[in-house]
């Protein structure tokens, strides 16, 4: 989408503009750590809010919005309850245990690493002209819509990762290989574009085709 | 503008003249329920929520990131680790962890500067840059980037040369991307730790540039 207007960076910028945007962020992590979903999902369920209510609510109320989904969707709190404010019932004990203040420290260290080994050899290799698939999948992807059926050069491979299309809805890892492709501006926004721009973009493999 | 309160003045316009009588605004009160009620189902524990706030709030931000700006302009060595395995050359300063597991340089020359931006949603090197700017995770700047980075760098008040390209890198898979900024002229013999000092947080997205010795504030 275009028309948003010019960026505004607020000066000196407080880390969390309310205590409320705080406990969102630890909210959010702590329930991920359940293991009930993936990072995949939980990127999937913020971008399918209803568009209008995406771009009117502030960032963290988009994470609020996402989580209390994914809470309600997985059966571990319903909307009877979040209704009521409280909790109504026993619920099911989750896939992880609740984490614990002594372990966040190893878990934020930890991370959730995406590499996983590769089957195969890379299809791909730099130097590659290669065309991004016209595709436009229902569900989640990570091809941007400016970037579908465009031609570009692979820069880099950059290894075998757990596929987002996929792991967002419970498909499992489905790792491939990602390589970064390059187009020119002028490929992505037309004659117009500034001659010295390039636009640099991680995409799976399925994602790609020879031109 | 900092809030002690829990009124959340930044998107929400409302009637500041009852202020201290007025209820919390719904957000306040619809986060605060669902932390009881995951609370009372034993899936949160209070502690462990202050712990990752505590994170991000004091152990995690850009000074992490300048560190290894830094160093990278002070160490060749260092730097050619940094280009063969990003993500291993910033562990070596205690750097690491979520969003921030699989890392690359980018690096800015007279010829070239570079723009991260995530249009998809708001990836971000956490790991040595700390929680992103508002702007950074907004409409304007993920639409603009991919299109007009020379005016994303207008709004930022940073102008280059017409002939310097500008490469930007849609964060689009789990690779973070940190900028290296060129080194700013006039810092011979500058020891790591003072040349950290020059290192903005938006000189490593890209939006910015270091500052110049003296310019510190």
């Amino acid at each position: 989408m275009m028309g948003f207007g010019p960026v505004r960076p607020e000066p000196d910028e407080p880390v969390f503009h309310a205590p409320w945007e705080a406990r969102a962020l630890a909210l959010t992590l702590a329930c991920g750590a359940l293991g009930e979903w993936t990072i995949d999902t939980s990127r999937h369920t913020r971008e399918s809010i209803y568009p209008a209510r995406y771009l009117s609510l502030s960032y963290y109320e988009i994470w609020i919005d996402a989580l209390t989904t994914l809470l309600v969707r997985r059966g571990l709190v319903t909307e009877e309850e979040l209704s009521a404010q409280r909790s109504l019932r026993a619920s099911r004990p989750p896939r992880r245990p609740a984490l614990k203040s002594a372990d966040v420290s190893a878990v934020l260290a930890r991370g959730g690493p995406c590499d996983r080994p590769a089957a195969a050899a890379a299809r791909f290799a730099p130097g590659d002209r290669v065309r991004t698939r016209l595709l436009n999948p229902a569900g989640h992807t990570r091809l941007p819509r400016y970037a579908r059926g465009k031609a570009g050069v692979i820069e880099r491979v950059q290894g075998c990762f757990v596929f987002p299309d996929s792991s967002a809805h419970d498909g499992g890892d489905a790792p491939q290989w990602v390589y970064n492709v390059v187009f020119t501006g002028r490929e992505l926004w037309g004659e117009d574009a500034d001659p010295g721009l390039t636009v640099a973009l991680d995409c799976w493999d399925s994602y790609l085709e020879r031109p | 503008m900092s809030h002690d309160d829990d009124h959340d003045h930044h998107d929400h316009p409302h009637d500041h003249g009852n202020d201290h009588a007025a209820a919390p605004a719904p957000i306040v009160q619809r986060v605060r329920a669902l932390e009881a009620i995951l609370i009372e189902k034993g899936y949160v524990q209070e502690a462990a929520l202050d712990a990752i706030i505590d994170t991000y709030q004091t152990k995690v931000g850009p000074r992490n990131g300048a560190r290894v700006v830094a160093k990278a302009w002070s160490d060749p060595d260092y730097l050619e680790r940094l280009r063969a395995d990003a993500t291993r050359a910033i562990a070596e300063l205690g750097y690491g962890g979520r969003q921030g597991e699989h890392m690359m340089i980018v690096e800015n020359t007279p010829r070239r500067h570079n723009l991260v931006v995530c249009t998809l949603c708001s990836c971000y090197p956490w790991s040595v840059l700390g929680l992103p700017p508002v702007w950074y995770k907004s409409a304007p700047y993920r639409a603009k980037a991919v299109i007009d980075p020379r005016g994303v760098l207008a709004d930022f008040g940073v102008s280059l040369p017409d002939d310097t390209e500008i490469r930007v890198w849609d964060s689009t898979a789990e690779l973070r991307y940190l900028v290296v900024p060129m080194r700013p002229a006039g810092t011979e013999g500058w020891s790591e730790e003072r040349l950290a000092t020059l290192v903005t947080r938006d000189s490593m997205i890209g939006t910015g540039r270091p500052f110049h010795p003296g310019e510190v504030p």
